[in-house]
C-alpha cells in the first residue's frame, strides 16, 4: 500500500503535537507535512520554492483560525483551484459555531469536526478520520 | 441526538429497501425521504410543488446511476446551487469506476462511497456512516 500523504495546516504548537502523534498509531501507513499557516500551505501546493519537488496530499486537515489567511479562505481557493479542489479538506477545529459549520460546508469543506479538548477523545477522532478515509477514500485511485 | 433528515436519491427499488432497511436498524434516528431520479431531486430540495412542505435534509446519499439526469450531473446542480451547495453529499453507488470518481470529487462531493452487494456488508456501511456522519462529524443546518 502507498504512504498516504497529509498536510496538516495547523499553528498551535499543542494541537500539531497532538495530531502527528495520533497518525503514529494508525494502521494507515502516512507521512504528514506540517504547515502553519495559509499562505504556506498555498505555497506547499502550488509548490513554490522549496516545494517544488514536495507530492500534493490525499488528506488536508486545516483548523480555521490561522494567522494571516483563515482556514474559511484558504478552503475556498483550494476548493476553486482546478488541480486542488478533488483533494479531501477536513476542517479540523475548535469552533462549534453554526456559522462556522455552515460556512466551510458552503466553500465544500468534506468534512467538519470539532476538535475534542480531552486527548483521548482527540486520538479517538484522528482513528475515526483514518478509518472513515481507509474504507471510503480510494485514494489510490486519485493519486496523480 | 435529534432526528437526523437525509434524502435519498435512488431509483433501483430493491437499493431502496436495502438502504432503508439498513438505517431502520441503527441506534441514531433518521428520517429517510426518498426521491428516484434528479429532476424529483430538485423539486425536493427546492421546496416545490408537493415538497413546498419539506425541511431540508442534513445529508443527501446519492446514486449514480438513475434515469434522465444522473447523479453527477445532479451533484453538480446541488454543488453549483447558493442555497443547496451547504449540504453534504455522500455519493452512495455500485459505481467504482476511476472516472465516476475522480468526476465527483471534482463536483465537491463529500465523499463515494461503493455500496457492498451483500446486506451485512452494507449494514456494516451504514454503521460507518452512522460513527463518522451522525456522531464524529458536524452537519450544517440543525434547523430549516
Amino acid at each position: 500500500m502507498d504512504v498516504v500523504h497529509i498536510l496538516l495546516v495547523e499553528d498551535n504548537e499543542g494541537d500539531i503535537i497532538l495530531t502527528t502523534e495520533a497518525f503514529k498509531d494508525m494502521q494507515l501507513e502516512n507521512r504528514i507535512s506540517v504547515v502553519k499557516d495559509g499562505e504556506e500551505a498555498l505555497r506547499f501546493l502550488r509548490r513554490e520554492g522549496r516545494y517544488k519537488d514536495v507530492s500534493l496530499p490525499q488528506l488536508i486537515l486545516m483548523d480555521i483560525h490561522l494567522p494571516g489567511i483563515n482556514g474559511k479562505d484558504l478552503l475556498e481557493i483550494i476548493k476553486l483551484d482546478e488541480e486542488l479542489r478533488e483533494i479531501p479538506v477536513v476542517m479540523l477545529t475548535s469552533s462549534d459555531k453554526d456559522a462556522d459549520i455552515s460556512e466551510c460546508y458552503e466553500k465544500q469543506v468534506n468534512w467538519y469536526i470539532t476538535k475534542p479538548i480531552d486527548y483521548d477523545k482527540y486520538t479517538k477522532v484522528m482513528h475515526e478520520i483514518e478509518a472513515f478515509y481507509v474504507s471510503f477514500v480510494p485514494y489510490d485511485k486519485m493519486m496523480r | 441526538m435529534n432526528e437526523i433528515r437525509i434524502l435519498l436519491v435512488e431509483d433501483n427499488e430493491g437499493d431502496i429497501l436495502l438502504t432503508l432497511e439498513a438505517f431502520s436498524e441503527l441506534k441514531a434516528g433518521t428520517r429517510i425521504d426518498v426521491v428516484r431520479d434528479g429532476a424529483e431531486a430538485l423539486t425536493y430540495l427546492r421546496r416545490e410543488g408537493k415538497f413546498s412542505q419539506s425541511l431540508p435534509p442534513q445529508l443527501i446519499l446519492l446514486d449514480i446511476n438513475m434515469p434522465g439526469m444522473n447523479g453527477i450531473e445532479l451533484l453538480e446542480h446541488i454543488k453549483s446551487d447558493e442555497l443547496l451547495k451547504m449540504i453534504p453529499v455522500l455519493m452512495l453507488t455500485t459505481s467504482s469506476s476511476t472516472a465516476d470518481i475522480k468526476a465527483c470529487y471534482d463536483r465537491s462531493a463529500n465523499c463515494f462511497i461503493t455500496k457492498p452487494i451483500d446486506f451485512g456488508k452494507f449494514l456494516e456501511v451504514v454503521q460507518s456512516i452512522e460513527r463518522f456522519w451522525f456522531r464524529t462529524v458536524q452537519l450544517p443546518g440543525a434547523a430549516a
